[in-house]
């Protein structure tokens, strides 16, 4: 994979301003259009999640369904966060982890990360996503690789959601069987990121735009992208993050890619929310992502509502959490102190998997294996 | 006629897939109905025991497993996944599928090659997915694969056979069986290709997608048996146009 380019040639080719006033001048002749093509452009995605494709919303989630259906057949990806540690040395204005609330800090140890892995393996988890603050003194590659090697005899699929690390860092991460590595911008506005970051490492703007590049760089399996919902205009960061997944899947072309919704929930010492997303946006969002990129995994945590879950498992969704604990330890001892933030669906896992065959879905809690992530030299 | 393939043979020229079912007690009921000797299971989705819930629903009788290597990117993963997988499934039988491009699916004809040189020098029966490449395909067979399974179209894609011109030039130059396998949509697709003179098709997708699996896979079963039947009985040759009633040559009758 010899490449010389980075996302940041395409971003800086971007206005947001213009992309904006782009997005909100589609009209529903651009919508129809965009409906009846085969493969959809960037410019029909644009349409598709404009203000314009709303009366369409309908038309839109049968597409999806249907697509969705073709490529990954009736089944529910499963998975479940580990929280390893609410360490952390970034403020984000909006992250209950934020170096200046004032929480209780905690970094599991070798026991207590077995304690949680046996209790996670107990309720049928087999992929697992490990997520920390950024402290990177403490959790840093030394720690991660300390709980991968803990962790390999219990998952057959780990990946992470922790601090952006370097090229080389990932690489040796992925010889250590790591899959997956989910990072999101956050918000692909500039100045905004930096007045929701203003310390620490993650200021620094370029370097989290980057790390895709070195990810697929480093041969990870997936990469999953994102942005937050309620920083910034969430059709215009959306626009931002689905030309961010184009140029990457020409990019690297050997790596899988994954879409996350994370839409703003309270933490403590949350900040105000710029642009508020609702039920509809969000499922318009889902389904135009569906019909712009019919392979791209969509996936989907316990911050959103049990009814609004259960719903769009039918709608492109193909990847998502049940019970999840967002404090480090509360697998074994749950401690609402400790929460990054707080969760909204807390049925547990044979409940949701109940659920989701009532829709006519298999559960999948196995999809991956060692044998094809090792890198036997 | 029976199909012989590696060491064993099968009546039915149906081979199915695991994949994709709404759950896993109608896959079994689906895999019943259309008959299939030969199934293929992901070693990615099965925990590495017999008892596993989709392991335990493919174990009747006349049923044999097909395990792949789906998720292997390099020759080097796809041999690694196959050792794991005749150590678990006590099986030598293997669907070689290196596809490293993740969107399409599609596979990658030189780490194919390599890995089945190397895998039929480990004792394995190898069935490779690759692209209907009819070069390929002759390499193959120098190698020692027990068949090949070219694609119609693209995995899941229900598309039908748009590689029928060299699935044409494949079924005609090959010594080993040829499996179409990947695209096929619907019973007729199923019909074509066996028409034409595959040895048998591998569907999964069509079957488990469908409103009704079990009566989908009972179509496609009688669909390959008709394709089969068809071709064995030598299909007339179709023309394009009524035989014309004032024959061009005529006048030489009257000379």
């Amino acid at each position: 994979m010899k490449s010389d380019r980075s996302f940041q040639d395409v971003f800086d080719q971007l206005d947001w301003e213009t992309t904006k006033q782009s997005i909100y001048g589609k009209t529903e002749a651009d919508v129809r259009r965009a409906l009846s093509n085969e493969v959809r452009s960037l410019e029909d995605f644009k349409a598709l999640i404009s203000p314009a494709a709303a009366p369409f919303l309908e038309e839109m989630a049968q597409k999806s369904h249907e697509l969705t259906l073709r490529r990954f057949g009736k089944v529910i990806h499963m998975y479940i966060p580990l929280y390893l540690s609410n360490e952390c040395q970034n403020i984000c204005t909006y992250c209950g982890f934020s170096l200046d609330v004032d929480i209780a800090r905690k970094t599991l140890t070798d026991a207590e990360i077995h304690a949680e892995a046996r209790i996670v393996k107990e309720k049928g988890y087999d992929h697992l996503l490990l997520v920390t603050g950024e402290a990177n003194k403490t959790v840093g590659l030394p720690y991660f690789r300390n709980a991968i090697g803990l962790l390999k005899p219990y998952f057959s699929q780990i990946s992470m959601e922790v601090q952006p690390l370097d090229e080389a860092d990932y690489k040796t991460l992925v010889d250590d069987g790591l899959y997956a590595v989910l990072v999101y911008q956050e918000t692909y506005h500039k100045a905004d990121y930096k007045i929701h970051h203003p310390k620490g490492k993650k200021s620094n703007f370029n370097y989290r735009l980057d790390t895709p590049d070195r990810l697929g760089r480093a041969g990870v399996h997936k990469i999953g992208l994102g942005v937050l919902f309620g920083l910034e205009d969430w059709r215009t960061d959306t626009f931002f993050c689905a030309t961010h997944l184009d140029y990457l899947e020409k990019t690297y072309w050997k790596t899988k890619y994954a879409v996350s919704f994370p839409r703003l929930r309270p933490c403590a010492g949350g900040v105000e929310l710029k642009s508020v997303m609702s039920d509809r946006d969000l499922v318009q969002l889902i389904c135009a992502y569906r019909l712009f990129n019919q392979e791209v995994e969509l996936s989907m945590s316990t911050r959103e509502s049990a009814v609004f879950r259960d719903h769009v498992i039918q709608l492109g969704i193909t990847s998502i959490s049940a019970e999840s604990k967002t404090d480090p330890g509360g697998y074994a001892s749950p401690n609402v102190s400790l929460e990054q933030f707080e969760i909204d669906d807390t049925r547990s896992t044979d409940d949701f998997t109940e659920v989701i065959k009532a829709k006519g879905y298999e559960p999948v809690f196995k999809d991956w294996d060692w044998a094809l992530t090792h890198h036997h030299e | 006629m029976n199909l012989q393939l590696g060491d064993k043979t099968f009546t039915s020229r149906l081979f199915t897939g695991t994949g994709k079912f709404s759950a896993n007690e109608l896959m079994e009921q689906a895999l019943l109905a259309s008959g299939s000797e030969l199934i293929t299971v992901a070693l990615k989705r099965v925990k590495h025991t017999l008892d596993d819930d989709i392991l335990k629903r493919v174990q009747h009788p006349h049923q044999h497993l097909l395990p792949n290597t789906s998720g292997a990117r390099t020759a080097k993963e796809a041999i690694f996944a196959a050792q794991l997988s005749r150590e678990a499934f006590q099986t030598n039988w293997l669907k070689l599928e290196i596809h490293p491009d993740p969107k399409y699916l599609m596979p990658d004809p030189i780490e194919t090659l390599l890995a089945a040189e190397e895998l039929v020098k480990e004792g394995f029966i190898v069935l490779p997915y690759i692209h209907a490449d009819p070069v390929l395909c002759k390499r193959l067979e120098d190698v020692g694969v027990a068949a090949v399974m070219p694609l119609g179209a693209a995995i899941g894609s229900n598309q039908g056979l748009q590689t029928k011109a060299f699935l044409r030039m494949i079924i005609e130059q090959s010594s080993v069986p040829v499996i179409v396998d990947a695209g096929i949509g619907a019973p007729s697709h199923a019909a074509e290709a066996m028409e034409m003179g595959a040895a048998a098709v591998l569907v999964n997708t069509a079957i488990a997608v469908s409103g009704d699996p079990v009566g989908m896979a009972r179509a496609f079963k009688l669909a390959v048996e008709a394709g089969r039947l068809a071709f064995e009985s030598t299909l007339a040759t179709p023309h394009t146009s009524a035989m014309a009633s004032s024959p061009l040559t005529g006048f030489l009758n009257e000379i």
